[in-house]
């Protein structure tokens, strides 16, 4: 197999010295693989996508572990180095593209931008290149939206235009934070139509966030899940929906146990709070909401235990936790 | 864009009335009769009569309003009562001359503000930040009086190098006229300066925490192709700022024009004040009201036509 299209480390972020938003993530991406990472708000997600760009606030951040994308060494980079490897290796697309497009500049101007930014191109060829975009990713009369400035368009084609964005430079990695989260449920499906053919046809590796756990199924070779800044578990989208071991990942399934597999709905609470970053509990980070938890859960972090090819949780007692799944379902909330 | 125009513009017409109308109360509000300061203390019933017809005080004030608003509209307001020039010259002289110190101020101003909160706003609560913004408060809050008794006595006494006060004789070419600008409108400049510094630190880290910055980042773009586009995204406010700032100092500073003897609109208010020179009053008071009610309209429409998200409908 040829070299992972990234691989992470025993990562960890560290806000302000204490909130250790993420908490040694190690993940593996292969070319042209999809991952979905899935998780309740704030466990991590975000954070740990940012990561591979390097976008935090370098003032008050703390990056350890490695990074790897595309065989390079992310955390080893210079500023310059960086600012060549962003937009063109890898991109973003984020939750709400109204915020995250400069409202000032129209749509095709901030592609054109890009493009010249990596590459060598004029005024009109970077303008070329993005109708070619704004025609591949579907987006109806392209020419007169590409002077378009952002609160111009509607939440769809605002999407769709970051995504063209996002592939300007023929990325090798797309991270996508939530891309469908702010839209209308017609809308998520076809944004995800689309991501899914774009990236078969780019040969792209996605590391896809959501809460979704339908979309995650719909897209995502993989899954993991995140907790308190941790995956505690990961394995094929298959395992996952089957054989979850995690009784984290079996709560997350459980509270959607009416149609598991329907789309737009968000995950629900599990009963309790995640923990508070800054101080961590010493050992199992879900030991105080687990319905399986026992002393030496509180003792020592669990190291992730395999169950399967490619699957594994962060769980002392995949053993027993099956046993959690058959019980009397709670009654769905409504 | 065209209608937006049409619009903006004929809002101004009503603005302009009234500001027509405050003026020329002006007269009629002001303590004492309007005619007491043209007549002698001895002036006999029939030379008072006689005055009041010819100034028409006499007639109904919706008459006389329309009279004054007709001959002003002619560019005829009336006649100093102090010098016995024509008002319209007076003030255009006086105007003339405010206009260039109150630009060059603003310039200044705007240049040197713009400077330090950018730079304040970028490294926001650093010691620079710090440096900056006691500099601009500084500059809000120094005396201007003072300031400018400090640099006539530092640039023109002690060390020579500029003129201390007036505005030359006109005959001294442009760089020779712009040495007896430079103290005056300094020492002006550091009104505009404050503020736009504190504007545009505000502008500034406002823009820098906006999420649409991380997208830039994350587009590839280096610092310098943040700075752009922040600079375009500040661009609409901050000019604005400069444009209502120049439309202040284009009251002309009192202290200021006192101080350096600058033949401005200041100082002209000065003399028709303490002279009671009301006609040169109110034909100062109305033009710069226009001045600064068409600075105003410009300020919208050049916000407007930078700032896309501004709905022009
Ligand atoms: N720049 C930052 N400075 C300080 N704390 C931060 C910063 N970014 C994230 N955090 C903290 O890190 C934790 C994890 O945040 P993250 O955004 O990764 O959550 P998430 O899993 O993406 O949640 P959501 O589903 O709500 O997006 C949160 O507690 C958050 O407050
Ligand atoms: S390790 Fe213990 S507390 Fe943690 S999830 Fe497993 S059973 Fe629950
Ligand atoms: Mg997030």
């Amino acid at each position: 197999m040829t070299e992972p299209a990234i691989q992470i480390r025993d990562l960890r972020v560290t806000f302000g010295g204490v909130v250790r938003a993420v908490d040694g993530v190690d993940l593996t991406l292969h070319q042209g693989e999809v991952v979905a990472l899935i998780g309740e708000s704030g466990s991590g997600k975000s954070v740990t996508l940012r990561s591979l760009m390097r976008l935090h606030p370098p003032r008050r951040s703390r990056v350890e572990g490695s990074i790897t994308v595309a065989g390079r060494d992310v955390l080893a980079m210079s500023e310059r180095q960086l600012a060549d490897y962003r937009g063109a290796t890898v991109s973003m697309i984020f939750q709400e593209p109204l915020l995250a497009l400069d409202p000032v500049y129209t749509v095709g101007e901030q592609i054109a931008e890009v493009i010249r930014r990596h590459e060598k191109a004029s005024r009109a060829e970077a303008r070329a290149r993005a109708l070619e975009l704004f025609q591949k990713v579907r987006i109806p009369s392209p020419e007169r939206r590409l002077d378009a400035y952002p609160h111009e368009m509607s939440g769809g084609m605002r999407q769709r235009a970051m995504i063209a964005l996002a592939l300007a430079c023929r990325p090798k990695v797309l991270l996508a934070d939530e891309p469908t989260t702010a839209l209308d449920a017609t809308v998520q499906i076809q944004i995800l139509l689309l991501l899914r053919e774009l990236q078969r046809e780019f040969g792209l590796s996605i590391v896809f966030v959501t809460h979704d756990l339908g979309a995650a199924v719909e897209v995502a070779d993989r899954i993991a899940v995140m907790y308190a800044g941790r995956i505690v578990e990961e394995g094929s989208a298959r395992d996952l929906i089957r054989d979850p071991r995690h009784p984290y990942t079996i709560g997350l399934l459980k509270s959607r146990a009416e149609g598991a597999l329907a789309k737009g709905s968000r995950l629900d609470a599990i009963p309790g709070s995640p923990p508070d970053l800054a101080h961590l509990p010493p050992g199992c980070p879900f030991a105080p909401r687990c319905p399986l938890a026992i002393e030496p859960c509180r003792a020592d972090r669990p190291p992730p235990i395999p169950i399967g090819p490619g699957h594994a949780a962060r769980c002392i007692r995949t053993d027993v936790s099956p046993g959690l799944l058959a019980r009397h379902p709670e009654p769905a909330p409504a | 864009m065209l209608a937006y125009l049409a619009r903006r513009v004929a809002y101004t017409v009503p603005i302009l009335f009234g500001v027509a109308l405050v003026c020329f109360a002006l007269v009629h509000i002001a303590p004492g009769d309007p005619l007491v300061s043209v007549l002698p203390p001895d002036a006999s019933a029939d030379l008072q009569a006689m005055l009041r017809t010819l100034y028409g005080f006499d007639r109904s004030y919706p008459e006389q309003f329309g009279r004054w608003l007709w001959r002003a509209a002619h560019g005829d307001l009336g006649t100093s009562i102090a010098t016995g020039r024509p008002v319209t010259d007076e003030v255009f002289k006086a105007v003339g001359y405010t206009l260039r110190l109150s630009i060059l101020a603003t310039l200044i101003g705007f240049f040197f503000g713009s400077l330090f909160g950018f730079v304040a706003g970028y490294y926001r609560d650093s010691l620079v930040d710090k440096a900056a913004s006691a500099l601009s408060v500084l500059g809000v809050s120094v005396p201007h009086y003072w300031l400018g008794m400090v640099l006539v006595i530092v640039f023109a006494a002690i060390l020579g190098w500029l003129p201390p006060t007036g505005a030359g004789s006109g005959n001294e070419g442009f760089f020779g006229s712009l040495r007896f600008m430079i103290l005056p409108a300094v020492t002006m400049s550091v009104i505009p300066m404050g503020i736009v510094a504190r504007t545009v630190r505000a502008l500034v880290a406002d823009i820098l925490a906006q999420e649409f910055v991380i997208g830039l980042r994350a587009k590839g773009l280096t610092d310098w192709g943040v700075f752009r586009h922040v600079v375009k995204n500040a661009a609409p406010t901050a000019l604005a700022v400069m444009g209502l700032q120049l439309g202040y100092l284009l009251g002309g500073s009192i202290l200021i024009e006192t101080v350096f003897s600058w033949p401005g609109t200041g100082f002209l208010l000065n003399a028709a004040i303490f002279q009671r020179d009301l006609p040169l009053l109110q034909g100062t008071i109305l033009v710069l009201a226009l001045f600064f009610v068409i600075l105003n309209l410009l300020v919208d429409v050049v916000q407007t036509a930078l700032d896309p998200r501004i709905q022009r409908s």
